[in-house]
């Protein structure tokens, strides 16, 4: 069937897992779109459930349904129970009923967040194959679809199974921020049907008369990005500073637990020089308290993110820079 | 040919849907039917979503899952509450009687129903996309008879939904069918060559006019005119001032980024030193 195509995918070491690859009916994509458009315009997430199988190393994604959202007053409304009798309901018309993932939509990039772990977590500890697929509908309307699938690499799944987020655990794990989600390349495929479909489509649809791709105007977006920018990074300038302080305390912690032994130490020494018995060893673990080590997963977190945002400014700035020349050639001949 | 009664206006992703429970049909089965969703209006009907409902079908008689169909409607009412059933739809070129019973069904659910064919076995070699409503026809006090008359069908679609969909139309090239997704430059230099086909196209006609092959059009000359006037005139000062403080935006935008991310990968280095 689909043959290898390689696409950009950013910086990622060749995949050990499980899905090297994951190819997407064009009715997946059209689903997620229609999906944001109608129910996500308050910048809130919208979330859907991926239906698919698995050939060989592939992940194939056949179908998709969204998941309504969540409100406050909704409370019995049960998700396991919609899924199942989504998942129910479209195994009577034949519709792959295997859940391979989950899809859902970001603003400007900021999805990496503890939520998102979590979640994805649970699903690759159940699936292993599953994949989390981030659809960015401002990336897409400025003139391309930007569509990616990440997973949790190995190593991270092992630290969130043992839950050791402090700072010696992931100091074992080696574990950088740059580790954390794998990018799978996406492929989409259409079937011959969808194919003369298409066909027709365009046969009798308006040329469009919008080219977002060649806009030019980016201070809004850019704005925008910094600003999203500018909040992780006092978030971690906070984090920093308090793993600053919970060194500080401990090294102080270490030093006092010198000056205490020494001084029982020399105590000693004097009691043994006048004959008394020397005092028995108190339980130094017991007075000096060891300070509370700060969880290491936030700020992993936070790194993930800014490095996220940084990607999407430059390829953002890259294009611009494309264009404005392009702006340029054109002036040129008729000035 | 009048046509009385609503325009439909459908969405992409609801043929695309159609297509392929056509595609998963049970062995035997000639033909799919399923319910439509969507909103409707004065003059208007919009098909946003729909879904397949199981049926069975033979010479004499049909059968419809009522029950998986209003299950199903429940759940996608919990998604878009503003969704209403609008009508059905079935593959296959003609209407059958079996079509009228169906019809009958579906008029309950949802006044004055369309009734949408898309033709899968493409046996006029296009696939054939027709919507309908019914009518009453007949003489008044004897047998009445239903009609099914024919609407104007449009395609509509969001922007985003239009972007997404000139990316499938590119799997049409490949051999293989598939499509990877590009990046970065890629893009912009696809949008860029596809202007410049435009412009080739035009260049063309007016070399055919002006060597007089072509019959100069009037209304394609005023359209030329607007297009080349839309080019703003700035003098070349004001230009490269423009150009040189967008340029000098987008590098520092592009330098913090780089300084931010440096910065981070220093900061992991020493925490776990």
């Amino acid at each position: 069937m689909a043959s290898r195509k390689e696409s950009a995918a950013s910086g990622s070491s060749p995949l050990d897992s499980p899905v090297k690859q994951i190819q997407i009916d064009g009715l997946v994509v059209l689903k997620i779109i229609k999906h944001y458009q109608e129910e996500g315009q308050g910048s809130e997430v919208v979330q859907g459930v991926l239906l698919g199988l698995v050939v060989e190393d592939r992940l194939e994604i056949t179908n998709c349904f969204p998941f309504p959202q969540h409100t406050e007053d909704d409370v019995e409304f049960d998700e396991v129970q919609y899924q199942m009798e989504m998942m129910r309901s479209l195994r009577h018309v034949n519709i792959d009923h295997l859940h391979v993932g989950w899809y859902q939509s970001t603003y400007y990039g900021s999805f990496v967040s503890r939520a998102l772990l979590d979640s994805q977590f649970s699903y690759q500890h159940a699936i292993e194959e599953s994949v989390v697929l981030i659809y960015d509908p401002i990336k897409t309307a400025q003139g391309s679809l930007c569509l990616k699938a990440y997973r949790l690499t190995p190593k991270l799944m092992e630290i969130c199974k043992e839950k050791d987020f402090s700072p010696e655990g992931l100091k074992k794990a080696c574990i950088g921020y740059e580790h954390m989600f794998e990018e799978v390349p996406i492929v989409i495929k259409n079937s011959h049907l969808i194919n003369v479909l298409l066909l027709d489509l365009q046969e009798k649809s308006t040329v469009a008369d919008k080219h977002e791709l060649l806009n030019l105007s980016s201070s809004n977006h850019l704005e925008k990005s910094l600003q999203l920018l500018m909040d992780r990074m006092d978030d971690m300038s906070q984090d920093i500073g308090k793993y600053n302080t919970y060194c500080r305390n401990l090294s102080k912690q270490q030093q006092q637990k010198q000056q205490y032994l020494q001084r029982r130490q020399q105590e000693n020494a004097q009691r043994q020089s006048r004959g008394e018995p020397p005092l028995p060893e108190e339980d130094i673990s017991k007075m000096f308290k060891p300070p509370q080590a700060p969880a290491r997963m936030d700020t992993l977190l936070i790194a993930g993110q800014i490095n996220n945002y940084c990607q999407n400014i430059k390829e953002f700035t890259s294009q611009n820079l494309g264009k404005l020349f392009m702006a340029e050639a054109l002036q040129g001949h008729n000035s | 040919m009048a046509v009385h009664g609503p325009v439909v206006k459908i969405h992409p992703v609801v043929l695309a849907s159609i297509v392929d429970s056509y595609e998963r049909r049970n062995e035997g089965a000639s033909r799919v039917i399923g319910t439509l969703l969507g909103t409707t209006d004065k003059h208007s009907v919009e098909v946003t979503n729909c879904f397949s409902v199981p049926h069975n079908e033979s010479e004499d008689e049909v059968a419809v899952d009522m029950e998986f169909a209003k299950n199903m409607y429940e759940l996608h009412k919990k998604v878009s509450p503003s969704e209403v059933i609008v009508g059905w739809y079935a593959t296959g070129y003609d209407i059958t009687e079996h079509s009228v019973l169906i019809h009958e069904y579906y008029s309950r659910e949802a006044p004055n129903p369309i009734h949408l064919t898309v033709d899968t076995a493409l046996q006029s070699n296009k696939m054939n996309i027709r919507a309908y409503v019914s009518s009453q026809m007949g003489v008044p006090g004897k047998t009445v008879g239903v009609m099914f008359t024919p609407l104007t069908v449009k395609y509509i679609y969001y922007d985003t939904e239009r972007i997404g969909v000139e990316l499938l139309q590119r799997t049409r090239e490949s051999p293989s069918r598939t499509n990877g997704l590009t990046t970065d430059l890629a893009q912009v230099a696809g949008a860029a060559g596809r202007v410049q086909e435009m412009l080739s196209t035009v260049l063309t006609y007016i070399e055919d006019v002006l060597s007089g092959k072509l019959v100069a059009d009037n209304s394609v000359g005023r359209y030329l005119m607007d297009l080349v006037n839309k080019v703003p005139k700035i003098t070349a000062e004001d230009f490269e001032s423009m150009l040189n403080s967008n340029i000098n935006d987008l590098l520092m935008v592009t330098y913090l980024a780089n300084l931010a991310q440096a910065q981070i990968a220093l900061n992991e280095k020493l925490v776990v030193l």
